[in-house]
């Protein structure tokens, strides 16, 4: 036999009153990872609302002005397109969805109107250089947000606020501003001449309230041939990740695109700021109240459990134990304790929030296996934390003064 | 052999100083049996604890083979307990969730080294003190005189050079204090062991071929084991 046959002993022989101490950090642990996983859900849904509130960076012409961003008058500055590439191939982490723009006024019969040049979605993602740049974006995704796929998975779509994602757009079609739309009369499949070239409506967009209802929008090389311009484009529009701009993403920018004038769009970025700072707030509010309850409640029974096994500790030093093996024999216990409640924890947290969250909150819970590495460490470290004292104090007792107790 | 030379043991708290021992003097060669009496309070135990290397005395020299237990690191002491001390105690102590088989094996899984053999040397130690069939008992399962053998079987365990009992038959009626009295003499006579023991019933007490007897913390008889000064 060896003195670990005790602790095991100990442990199945005292199933119920192991059990209760179990219970402790099992709940314990299962509450940080139930509300860490809706958290993480729900921090992401606020993310894609964020983000959804469009680009925050404007990259522009040095001469530029905002107002020349809004008002597009015919002979505004303009830059080199392939400055997009230059921003992309130099993989800037926190840098996502690039999107260069080409605006002009134009007239459509006597009606003045914007007529935007982009580039879809889709072209951006077919050119290899974009697709290893698209890589980058992955990480980026993961880390800051949205890909347009988890976007709509998740129903978090709002059409107002999505300006976008403008997935395919063929050269010979526009997208048409609601005001436009009304003061031209168009629908979705009508013909419109612009500049002595036909193109068809593909949609009519929804009313944003914004200037972008007096726009009409098309295919960025289309609208450069037509101008003129060569291959120029007067705006590129980038969704920055908030946290990389608070770690001056925007100086780094600067650095490689040095002839231009690069702002953010204050208010989006503040609101994004200002919103993930108060999340990571409570989150970490919450971790801290739940350590102590879980510490406490693991070092209420350890203290128990030692108190009532002081003549057993007794015992086995008079047998000729040593301080040092009573005092390991307790921190396997504890850490057994940790590992069995961390396991536990996890498995009863994500299931509970994986049923609740949906139910609660309406969220889409997925388990995060992460968490499993996390609750064990986390598990391990309030055991040990709350049976240390104790044992400590179990280990100082003079093995006499206890057999005299009795 | 064990040999105590002006062993004093004061405890002190808040209330003041208790005198425990007060300058004891003691010769115990191998193979004795010496039993120790005296009225509640006089020391007793602490003179069984200090003997067996569980208390350090405040002043003065215990022995044992020539070696001062004071300079012994507590690795050592703890070695000494384990392997040539054998305690037997009034409340038995036996671990509550261990059987009586598992609770004979725990000073053998406590030695270093060596851990071949265990479960046959606990059966025969078991056998021999006519607990075969109980075995698997949990301490609770078995009577007082039960338990106590089993303590005993367990004190047994590193086949220890001295039994130290305090008050062995204290919880025990008339038959069942024969019975372990019985086996401890059996440990001294048969094995050759060393049995220091104490007692309050005039009867165990005369079973010793030698006798102390403490009041107030002094030694006041030692026959046959007084160390000349
Ligand atoms: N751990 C201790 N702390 C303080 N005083 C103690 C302690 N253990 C014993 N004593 C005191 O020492 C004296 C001797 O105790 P003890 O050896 O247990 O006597 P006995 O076994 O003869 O009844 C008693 O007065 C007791 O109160
Ligand atoms: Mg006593």
């Amino acid at each position: 036999m060896r003195l670990r046959t005790l602790l095991w002993k100990e442990l199945w022989l005292r199933k119920s009153r192991m059990m209760s101490g179990l219970l402790a950090i099992t709940l314990g642990i299962a509450v940080i990872v139930g509300i860490q996983s809706v958290t993480a859900v729900s921090e992401r849904a606020v993310k894609i609302k964020l983000d959804n509130l469009g680009a925050n960076i404007l990259v522009l012409p040095q001469a530029a002005s905002v107002d020349d961003y809004y008002t597009a008058d015919i002979d505004a500055p303009t830059f080199p397109e392939d400055y997009v590439e230059r921003v992309a191939t130099s993989m800037l982490p926190g840098v996502d969805n690039l999107s260069p723009k080409l605006t002009r006024r134009v007239k459509v019969g006597d009606v003045p109107v914007i007529l935007t040049g982009i580039l879809p979605a889709n072209e951006l993602a077919s050119k290899p250089i974009w697709q290893s740049a698209g890589l980058a974006g992955a990480e980026l995704a993961a880390a800051c947000g949205p890909s347009p796929e988890v976007n709509k998975g998740r129903s978090f779509v709002d059409e107002k606020l999505q300006r976008k994602a403008i997935d395919s757009l063929a050269p010979g079609e526009l997208l048409v501003g609601s005001v436009v739309g009304q003061r031209l009369n168009l629908k979705d499949g009508s013909k419109v001449v612009i500049q002595g070239r036909e193109f068809t409506t593909a949609r009519v967009l929804p009313e944003t309230g914004t200037i972008d209802d007096d726009r009409i929008y098309a295919h960025l090389h289309v609208v450069q041939d037509l101008l003129g311009t060569g291959s120029q484009v007067s705006a590129i529009e980038i969704m920055g990740c908030c946290s990389a701009i608070s770690d001056g993403l925007l100086g780094k920018l600067r650095n490689i695109l040095p002839d231009t004038r690069i702002t953010t769009i204050g208010q989006i970025v503040n609101t994004q700021i200002e919103t993930n700072r108060l999340m990571a707030k409570v989150s970490l509010i919450l971790l801290v109240i739940i350590f102590l309850v879980g510490a406490i409640s693991i070092a209420n029974y350890m203290w128990a459990n030692v108190e009532e096994r002081r003549r057993e500790i007794g015992t086995l030093l008079t047998l000729g134990a040593t301080r040092g093996s009573v005092y390991r024999l307790f921190l396997a216990k504890a850490t057994i304790l940790g590992l069995l409640g961390g396991i536990g924890g996890y498995l009863l947290g994500t299931f509970s929030a994986l049923v609740l969250g949906p139910q609660l909150a309406g969220l889409a819970v997925e388990p995060v296996p992460v968490y499993l590495a996390w609750s064990l460490l986390f598990a391990v470290a309030i055991a040990l934390l709350g049976s240390w004292y104790p044992t400590y104090r179990a280990t100082r007792l003079d093995p006499a003064s206890i057999l005299q107790e009795f | 052999m064990l040999g105590l030379e002006r062993v004093t043991k004061a405890y002190s708290s808040r209330r003041g100083t208790v005198h425990a021992l007060r300058d004891i003097c003691l010769k115990i060669e191998r193979g004795s049996f010496v039993t120790i009496t005296g009225p509640s309070g006089s020391g007793k135990t602490t003179l069984l604890l200090t003997i067996g290397g569980l208390i350090r005395p405040t002043s003065g020299r215990v022995e044992f083979h020539g070696t001062d237990l004071c300079t012994l690191s507590e690795r050592h002491l703890a070695a000494y307990r384990n392997q040539k001390i054998g305690f037997v105690l009034q409340s038995f102590n036996l671990i509550p969730y261990l059987s009586a088989y598992e609770n004979t094996m725990v000073p053998m899984s406590l030695r270093n080294g060596a851990t071949n053999n265990h479960e046959q040397k606990a059966k025969a130690l078991l056998d021999r003190l006519g607990l075969a069939d109980r075995m698997d008992h949990l301490p609770r399962e078995l009577s007082v005189g039960q338990q106590q053998r089993v303590a005993i079987a367990r004190a047994l365990g590193n086949d220890p050079e001295v039994i130290l009992a305090d008050e062995p038959t204290g919880n025990l009626d008339p038959t069942l204090s024969a019975e372990i009295l019985s086996i401890l003499r059996d440990l001294n006579e048969k094995d050759g062991r060393t049995v220091i023991m104490v007692t309050h019933s005039p009867e165990a007490a005369r079973m010793g071929r030698h006798h102390v007897r403490l009041v107030d913390g002094c030694c006041v008889e030692a026959d046959g084991v007084a160390a000349t000064r």
